[in-house]
């Protein structure tokens, strides 16, 4: 097991490295002179001379990417051009929000997506299956800004079943320690102000979830129907056990295998179709912050992010892996 | 010469085996009810787009001055206008019936520079094998540590506003896909028996990749690529969401009509839904298409 971690860990190095040569490459590829793509054209000569001291724009490039990665090693990700913060603890102080974002929408696709592809893998072939596929696909070929567009105006504007924006009702005056408002409000004994927390993710993790869920019915259908012909679930059948039991002990803990997986692998989607979300109900994360930073032509902002969010997302793979390794022990060995 | 006559008749008999599933893939789809209603909304969605001009009531671009809406009054459907118009004073049908011309252009585009580029490195890396393969599934992996999206937005943030920024930042994310696909495809067949039969003719290598190999993975990369298009469409709609689609105000685009439909939702809510359906239609369309396609030409499924 620890030579699978070990090896694992190595094989993020060059992936990382070239990105960081893309990333490093990426500012200077913009058109026309980096300081000036950076600051815009209204920018003071004073300003432009700054800039190029902190990137050193003026230094040959191999020195120029030498800067860059030793920054990167003592932490920093750069500054923001417009809101004059560091990038990096702009990116912690936003995730916390994108994170219970992702987590409401990995949990509805969860809670809705598994069953409804077991049920479309044990009636596979019939109406049930084709009626639940047709809808996942209808999930997911529906653009995520544009349902949750349509959520907001049904279910905030004509209904006003939830507030269309923010994190929280201001009005609370809730306490927040760790950033997590649905947490925070918890571990505080505020639990109006965590229901409220939540009741503001509702409609975004519903938009959201709509991509991963499609994912996860697909995964499930596929492995129930697979796994409900096996062997050792016929005997399971054979021996008399009762449905429930078969369905809990046999089918679904080897078809579950694989959706675990690509629910790992699903994080990486929902951190971009956050961008999406965020913008629509005015949830201020990763998501909001990177939309601000390409409106406002932010590059430092875009840069380091994007670099920031590659890193989680490697991060979570590699766990993804580990976790698929210790309970699949045919992948460790190979 | 040696070599002509001993392709010849095996070419030819891999060539009847090759429509005997590409027919036997067709039976399956023409039967299959997925599979129709799909080719029904591509084949709407091809004759809209191509005879976009002839089909839309007004001209693309044309405003009418007089009844441009203020904001807080857009007028609503009526003669001359079934879907209405929209906040510039332009006809909804005609933006529409456009945007589905700028959705197929660049969808296909897109499609097409991510199957080329993915295709010429997945052949490469699979064909070639030891250093070759490394480097080209290390760029692969790079590419795949960003999100999709955020790779487009990071090209389209260098590239500027125009269609052809769009073509190639959805293209580029598609790369990675394309190129894993033919690589599969490539190490999976190395073996193959009719390879090492190829092989053992003394057939070149780039005549076995060119002749047996590239052709047996046409089919999982038309089913790619078919799928692909729905995510290029999607896409677009986002980028333009994002304020990185084409900036020519006079090119309609289904992704910039919802918004700029948006700050009106809730008094012309339709303004964003007619453009929002189509998109999601068309994808469906691409996507039913796909799937069915892909189970159609799964051997398992050939009886």
């Amino acid at each position: 097991m620890l030579r699978f971690i070990v090896v694992r860990l190595t094989q993020l190095i060059p992936t990382l490295f070239g990105l960081s040569v893309l990333l490093f490459a990426w500012v200077r590829a913009l058109p026309g002179d980096p300081a000036r793509a950076l600051l815009g054209d209204r920018a003071t000569p004073e300003a432009i001379e700054r800039i190029n001291d902190t990137y050193g724009f003026d230094e040959p490039l191999i020195q120029q990417y030498g800067m860059y990665l030793s920054a990167l090693f003592h932490g920093d990700f750069g500054e923001s051009i417009k809101k004059h913060e560091p990038v990096l603890s702009a990116f912690f102080d936003k995730l916390p929000a994108t994170v219970e974002l992702s987590v409401v929408a990995l949990l509805f696709a969860v809670v809705v997506g598994i069953p409804l592809g077991y049920l479309a893998g044990k009636r596979s072939g019939t109406n049930v299956d084709g009626g639940i596929v047709t809808l996942s696909l209808l999930g997911s070929v529906v653009p995520v800004f544009f349902l949750a567009l349509l959520l907001k105006y049904v279910f905030s504007i004509e209904l006003e079943f939830f507030d269309s924006v923010g994190r929280q009702d201001a009005r609370l005056d809730a306490a927040h320690t760790t950033g997590f408002y649905i947490f925070d409000g918890i571990i505080n004994g505020q639990f109006a102000a965590a229901f409220d927390a939540f009741k503001h993710l509702v409609l975004p993790g519903l938009a959201l979830g709509t991509i991963p869920l499609a994912v996860v019915v697909r995964q499930t259908r596929g492995a129930v129907a697979e796994v409900i012909n096996e062997d050792y679930v016929r005997t399971a059948r054979a021996k008399g056990l009762r449905s429930t039991t078969i369905t809990v002990r046999h089918v679904m803990r080897n078809a579950l295998l694989p959706v675990v997986t690509t629910l790992g692998l699903q994080l990486g989607l929902l951190f971009s179709g956050a961008v999406l979300t965020e913008t629509v109900f005015a949830l201020d994360g990763v998501g909001q912050y990177l939309y601000q930073a390409i409106r406002d032509r932010d590059y430092p902002v875009l840069q380091g992010f994007i670099l920031l969010i590659a890193l989680i997302y490697a991060l979570i793979t590699l766990i993804v892996d580990l976790s698929y390794g210790l309970i699949d022990p045919r992948v460790r060995e190979s | 010469m040696t070599e002509g006559t001993i392709n010849g008749p095996r070419a030819r008999a891999q060539r009847s085996h090759g429509d005997s599933l590409w027919r036997g893939a067709f039976r399956r789809l023409s039967r299959s009810p997925m599979a129709i209603a799909g080719a029904l909304i591509v084949v709407v969605f091809l004759i809209v787009a191509t005879f976009a001009p002839v089909l839309a009531p007004y001209e693309p671009a044309s405003t009418e001055w007089t009844q441009l809406s203020t904001p807080y009054w857009v007028q609503g459907h009526g003669p001359g206008h079934p879907l209405g118009i929209d906040r510039w004073g332009s006809d909804m049908l005609t933006q529409l019936i456009f945007g589905a011309r700028q959705s197929l252009i660049i969808g296909v585009v897109a499609t097409a520079i991510g199957l080329l580029a993915g295709a010429a490195l997945g052949t490469l890396a699979g064909a070639f094998g030891g250093w070759v393969d490394m480097i080209v599934m290390r760029i692969v992996d790079i590419m795949l540590s960003i999100p999709s999206l955020l790779l487009a937005i990071s090209i389209a943030a260098i590239l500027g506003k125009s269609s052809a920024a769009l073509m190639i930042a959805i293209g580029v994310g598609q790369v990675p896909i394309f190129a894993r696909l033919l690589r599969g495809s490539m190490l999976g067949q190395k073996n193959a028996d009719y390879v090492l039969a190829a092989d053992a003719l003394g057939l070149r290598r780039r005549t076995i990749v060119m002749g047996h190999v590239l052709p047996n993975s046409l089919g999982p990369t038309i089913v790619q690529a078919t799928l692909n298009l729905a995510t290029a469409i999607i896409e677009v709609a986002a980028l333009s969401y994002l304020g990185l689609g084409e900036g020519d105000p006079a090119v309609a685009e289904w992704g910039r009509m919802i918004v700029s439909a948006q700050d009106r939702f809730e008094i012309a809510p339709w303004l964003a839904f007619y453009p929002g359906i189509c998109i999601a239609i068309t994808a469906l369309g691409f996507t039913l298409l796909g799937e069915s396609l892909r189970e159609a030409l799964d051997p398992k499924q050939r009886r």
